[in-house]
């Protein structure tokens, strides 16, 4: 009466079933009678253990257990840009159709919409010769981007046939390939990859460039490569999710994942919501088009909110391989590790830190390992630059997965919990934060926007640091006892952080270009310079706390990127005023 | 249709029983457990194993014997019977009526564990709600659709909150508006002051209750917020009306999970509470929101109060990475008598800013806000300088801001039990206050705005 292979025994997520010899690791299966998707996670004798990606109410024992024949794995082709799908690959719109509003179990819709027509374009001619990597055809998949059909990493031969250029459907044949031995290989537009192997790539290489991401704190302060890896850590409202919406907005990548991995479901819909009607600052397309995003909301299922990563790099280095640069936002990798302390748990394995599994550290590096700026097998250039945030309990950034994660990123945005209390946003600690990328990307930035812009990124760490002693003692005793040149420190460094390091993530001042960062940066400096020596002179500090334009310099991030005129007149104006304080105040003395 | 009913059971340990081997029990299938006195109690499935099943009594096992306990399996998870009269019921913790009047008749039945909500299919929540309480509508706007917790701790006026919310952004939801309350492990003083109070203010007629109090049995807490969130969404999605479901206590509720957790012997994560404590919150707090195309809303407002007044215990740590923000309140502002004793700089509303501003409530609005938070964090920097080297040593921007934190906590901040302000009235207020630093300080406001409202008139 039972089913060759059945299910023995139901707990949460995890079930056990039985008669599985003929079935494999990592092997998705189908249980139950409405074929719930799990993936199996440990095989002993004639019982498997499956972690189950659907809810598991009602299951009982003696229900089937059905291989599909294959481990987890995601459709690659067009489409994938603009959509939004869950943390299995499974695209929320079609959900939407067949069942409404809220999800159910055991739905089962394709991936891709194979019967979807595209603008193809062929590449290659018949008799050509190709190898992995080469490309066939490129496929319009929205007019912010070229989806390039590669040839498998499998195949190689000579082009038997070739798409017509024109228009064909996702289930089409691009291409087919006569192999060295003879065989035919047929390649289709789309294609299956499985989640958890990383795609290979001909060669590693060392970031160079930033990835600009129109945020100054971060551009300015503590870039990011392409390629490179960072992470941002933050107790709750510290202000971690609209740092990586930010982030997915304006940086300067060809292709955005986001995965909303165990988080909020309203925060998804309103990257739905925005981003079709934000434009790209460089194309003027809408954001959405270069944009994929993963859904696994907190109260989905908590297998697939394991899943949900490496379906999202996956796609990611689908997309580097046809040679982009693709920037990941992972929301937040706190909650995937959550996961796998919770299946872990299920599994009766034996905890290591705070309950979570010995392999946590190993998951996180294969993770951040997917990233970097590669040669890919077809010989372009593509990265992955991935940048996680991280929940840690209490705000405290000793607990493990916050600890594991700086081992394997090199760039570090700590959120500070009194920032965002006064609202300064974003609340990126300019003590606690650092990039090890700045080094390697300053010779861009001094090519691509100025020649000092090193030199003004030290001499505005400096002061901030030393900002933070003064501070200290200021708490302690008062401003009014120190010397005038600790307390022009003091002013500037509030100067940056209210009018350099702060910056709307709504309105105008949302996306900052480099050079408008760039010289607001020097506008308080070169006042910073010039006010030193006054100060170092004998000039009193109030003369020059109180100048007017110091509110205008505040506000100078509302200076429109492209009015660089309105923001040298301000330039100008400071220095005149700052002269006349001086010819003022000094220079009767120094005739006296 | 009639089904099988076991008789005695293997094993009664903690809240749970073991059967043997029985075949076609579902997970989390509700049981219906009689003992041999003949009182019913409700459990529900928690674990099927080819060898035996694990079945957790909601009311607990006192009293019930290995042979004598009578066991029969429903077939479905537990559900709660929906129909639009259920507003103005009271139902005990498991979905029982609790006011003698009779079981909801011609209800559709539905499963108290929901199911996520596409986020495709959802809307994302942008309408004000006008609670008339200044430092929320300013600093940490309600929107509809959100879930918004209250941190507070023992002895603070949470439950006083609650109620002027409820009552206040009534006036502004005109009819279809309901309020559904879960009463979670608390009180009988409490259920009573919320009935009554949100009785006086004309809500009787659109309140449902599920009360489980302290007296009652723990195990049923896992269920009452679920059974409530399942009326919310059937009144909102189903009868198009503007739901606000009070969910209090929260912390209740995270302890009973762990008793029970501790009880199955489950590998325990922060203090003791399991590791799914997250997952678990998270399949209640997503249960709100605006569905595309429908008509009502589920907006959530959970109270818990934080052990110790520790704002990093795991249950509002874990909530609050969650929910769409917090109010936090503030024991010291309490003592100083000042009501609501809302802590602005740790509260935030994370919806505010899409549902404020130009074309919600006032074009100002932003940077009105930014400006109060930053100049009230500022104002802690000065207290805490003064409080060194004495007031009279201070200088003059410090002593402004001084002035300005008095006034904010004492005009701003406070306000009566039952006193309602409009929003541009509480806007005004705080232009008025910025207005008292100077004009060097004001750099969340843009210089626009600066020449628009400062110098302007002190409002009333």
């Amino acid at each position: 009466m039972t089913a060759e292979s059945r299910v023995i025994s139901v707990n949460g997520p995890v079930v056990r079933a039985f008669g599985t010899r003929n079935m494999a690791m990592r092997e998705l299966v189908r249980v139950g009678d409405l074929g719930l998707l799990g993936e199996i996670v440990r095989m002993e004798g004639e019982e498997a253990l499956v972690q189950m990606y659907e809810d598991t109410q009602g299951l009982r024992v003696g229900e089937p257990v059905k291989g599909t024949g294959g481990p987890l794995s995601v459709l690659l082709g067009p489409g994938l840009a603009g959509s939004i799908i869950d943390g299995i690959g499974r695209p929320l719109s079609a959900l939407l159709k067949e069942e409404g509003a809220f999800i159910t179990r055991g739905v089962s819709v394709p991936q891709l919409d194979l019967s979807r027509s595209w603008e193809i374009r062929a590449e290659v001619s018949a008799g050509d010769v190709v190898t992995p990597g080469n490309l066939l055809a490129t496929v319009r998949e929205s007019p912010l981007l070229d989806h390039r059909i590669l040839v498998p990493f499998d195949v190689s031969g000579e082009v038997e046939y070739i798409v017509p250029s024109g228009f064909a459907k996702g289930s089409d044949i691009v291409a087919r390939v006569r192999g060295p031995m003879g065989r035919d290989q047929e390649i289709r537009m789309t294609a299956s990859w499985p989640v958890r192997m990383p795609r290979p790539y001909a060669e590693r290489l060392l970031p160079d460039e930033p990835l600009v991401t129109g945020q100054r704190v971060i551009d300015g302060l503590f870039p990011i490569a392409k390629g490179g890896v960072a992470a941002i850590p933050g107790g709750f409202g510290t202000g971690k999710t609209v740092t990586q919406h930010q982030l997915a907005k304006w940086s300067d990548a060809s292709v955005v994942v986001y995965i909303g991995c165990g988080e909020r479901g309203n925060e998804m819909t309103q990257v739905l919501e925005e981003f079709p009607s934000l434009e790209d600052p460089r194309t003027g397309r809408p954001l959405m088009e270069r944009t994929i995003l993963i859904a696994n909301t907190s109260n989905m299922p908590v297998a697939a909110r394991e899943a949900s990563i490496y379906t999202g790099i996956t796609i990611a280095e689908y997309y580097r391989d046809m040679g982009y640069d693709v920037a990941l936002m992972a929301d937040s990798t706190s909650r995937w590790a959550e996961a796998l302390r919770e299946i872990s748990g299920r599994l009766e394995e034996i905890p290591a830190e705070e309950g979570f599994p010995a392999y946590l550290p190993t998951r996180l590096a294969e993770f951040y390992e997917r990233a970097g700026r590669v040669v890919t097998i077809g010989g372009e250039h593509g990265s992955i630059s991935i940048i996680g945030a991280v929940s840690p309990p209490g705000g405290d950034f000793t607990e493990p997965v916050t600890r594991h994660t700086k081992r394997f990123i090199r760039c570090f945005w700590a959120l500070d919990r009194p920032l965002a209390n006064a609202r300064h946003f974003p609340a990126i600690s300019w003590t606690e934060s650092y990039s090890e990328y700045a080094g390697e990307v300053e010779p861009w930035f001094e090519a691509h926007v100025d020649a000092s812009w090193g030199r003004l990124r030290d001499e505005a760490r400096a002061i901030l640091a030393e900002d933070e002693k003064i501070r200290q003692i200021i708490r302690l005793v008062g401003e009014d006892v120190l010397p005038n040149d600790q307390r022009l420190v003091d002013l500037t460094a509030s100067l940056l952080r209210n009018g350099y390091l702060q910056q709307g993530a709504f309105g105008p001042d949302s996306f900052c270009p480099p050079e408008k960062g760039f010289a607001i940066l020097n506008l308080i400096l070169t006042f910073h310079r010039t006010a030193e020596k006054l100060v170092t002179a004998g000039c009193p500090l109030s003369l020059i706390r109180n100048m007017g334009e110091l509110v205008e310099l505040i506000h100078a991030r509302e200076i429109p990127a492209e009015r660089t005129d309105a923001t040298a007149d301000l330039g100008r104006r400071i220095g005149e005023t700052l002269s006349r304080i001086g010819s003022e105040r000094i220079a009767p003395e120094g005739r006296g | 249709m009639a089904r099988t009913e076991y008789v005695g059971v293997d094993t009664i340990a903690g809240p749970f029983l073991m059967l043997g081997d029985i075949r076609g029990v579902g997970y989390d299938e509700l049981v219906e457990i009689t003992s041999a006195d003949g009182i019913p109690r409700q459990g529900k499935v928690v674990l099927v194993d080819e060898g035996a099943t694990l079945v957790q009594v909601f009311s607990g096992t006192q009293g019930l014997t290995p042979s004598g306990t009578r066991i029969r399996f429903s077939g479905a998870p537990l559900e709660i019977a929906v129909a639009p009269s259920i507003i103005g019921r009271t139902f005990d913790g498991l979905g029982r009526p609790r006011d003698g009047c009779g079981p909801v008749l011609g209800g559709e039945r539905r499963n108290v564990n929901g199911a996520p909500i596409n986020p495709m299919a959802r809307l994302y929540p942008r309408d004000f709600i006008s609670t008339g309480i200044s430092v929320m509508d300013t600093l940490t706007t309600l929107i509809r659709g959100q879930k918004l917790p209250i941190f507070s701790g023992n002895g603070l006026p949470h439950n006083r909150l609650a109620v002027q919310i409820a009552t206040q952004s009534h006036l502004a939801g005109a009819e279809n508006f309901a309020v559904v309350f879960a009463g979670i492990g608390i009180r009988h003083d409490d259920a009573a002051f919320f009935t009554s109070r949100l009785q006086e203010s004309g809500q009787g007629n659109n309140l449902v209750l599920f009360l489980n109090t302290a007296d009652d049995p723990v195990i049923e807490r896992i269920a009452t917020p679920r059974l409530a969130l399942t009326a919310a969404e059937y009144l909102a999605f189903d009868l198009g009306m503007h739901v606000l479901v009070i969910l209090t206590d929260m912390t209740s509720y995270a302890e009973a999970l762990r008793e029970l957790s501790v009880a199955r012997g489950e590998v325990p994560s922060r203090k003791g509470y399991p590791a799914y404590l997250y997952s678990d919150l998270a399949s209640m707090y997503e249960r709100a929101g605006v569905i595309r195309g429908g008509q009502g809303s589920v907006t959530q407002l959970p109270i818990l109060t934080m052990p110790n007044d520790d704002i990093t215990h795991p249950i509002p740590d874990l909530t609050g990475f969650i929910t769409e923000g917090q109010i936090v309140l503030s024991r010291e502002l309490d003592a100083r008598g000042i009501y609501p004793p809302v802590d602005p700089l740790k509260s935030l509303s994370r919806l505010m800013k899409d549902g404020i501003g130009k074309g919600y409530t006032r074009d100002d609005h932003p940077g009105v806000s930014s400006q109060l938070f930053a100049a009230y964090s500022r104002t802690q920097d000065a207290r805490a300088l003064a409080g060194v080297v004495g007031e009279d040593e201070i200088n003059e921007t410090d002593t402004k801001y001084l002035a300005f934190g008095k006034a904010f906590e004492e005009h701003f901040i406070a306000q009566g039990i039952e006193e309602n302000r409009e929003i541009g009235q509480s806007l005004d207020m705080g232009w008025y206050l910025i207005s008292m630093l100077p004009a060097a300080e004001l750099t969340r406001v843009t210089m626009e705005e600066l020449r628009a409202h400062v110098g302007g008139d002190a409002p009333k």
